[in-house]
């Protein structure tokens, strides 16, 4: 059976999302089925072309902000969503989206990125999990 | 080691001043793209690339030829083997 990585995307900040989104082209190059479960404030993250206008950083390293978002431009660092993209791109990720967080924010699978597959509870997403090799909650 | 080259580069990739992950995924790209038997050169300047390269290489069943140091950045090299 092919070796499963779970990440749930719990957070809506450019640190914590390229974290997530590093860890899942990892995953993804060394062959392992990468789920990502977005929920709460990833899952906004996830709404279409939000990220292009996204420049939080989590509030514990927020002085930082300005300096990291500079230091990304000049040096030409990917963004997540082109990790993510490409980590679809050679290998098996797979992204769903929180079914209560969509109906509390009243969001539609169209109003989400193309790249998010569909849209899921928490069981079916703790079922997958477990039988998962890594499971990480960003 | 760089002094006994037994192989010829068929493609290189010029992945320096790309980060972690970049450079694993431009060999990954290069190596999809190239026939079997093909050999492939990654010119990487991040330091994670000496481990993860190798590492992927092997995962991914081809043969690592070699890392070759050069000023600033590193060559990895490797043959598509299937």
């Amino acid at each position: 059976m092919q070796e499963r990585m779970s990440i749930i995307v719990f957070s809506g900040t450019v640190d914590k999302l390229m974290a997530a989104s590093i860890l899942a082209t990892g995953g993804a190059a060394m062959g392992m089925e990468v789920e990502l479960f977005l929920t709460t404030w990833g899952l906004e993250a996830f709404r279409k072309d939000a990220y292009k206008t996204n420049m939080k950083v989590s509030k514990d390293f927020e002085e930082y902000a300005p300096v990291m978002m500079e230091q990304m431009m000049a040096k030409k660092v990917p963004s997540w969503m082109e990790n993510i993209k490409g980590a679809m791109e050679v290998g098996d990720v797979k992204i769903y989206a929180c079914s209560m967080t969509m109906e509390l924010f009243d969001m539609k699978l169209s109003d989400l990125e193309p790249i998010v597959t569909d849209v899921t509870g928490v069981a079916t997403f703790v079922e997958r999990a477990k039988d998962g090799r890594v499971t990480l909650f960003i | 080691m760089p002094e006994t080259k037994e192989f010829t580069i068929d493609k290189e990739i010029d992945a320096r001043g790309s980060f972690c992950p970049g450079p694993l995924m431009e060999l990954i790209r290069g190596m999809k793209a190239l026939p079997v038997g093909g050999v492939l050169a990654v010119l990487s300047s991040d330091p994670g690339s000496a481990k993860d390269i190798p590492t992927w290489v092997q995962k991914a069943k081809h043969d690592f030829l070699g890392a070759f140091p050069e000023q600033g950045y590193t060559r990895f090299v490797a043959r598509k083997a299937h």
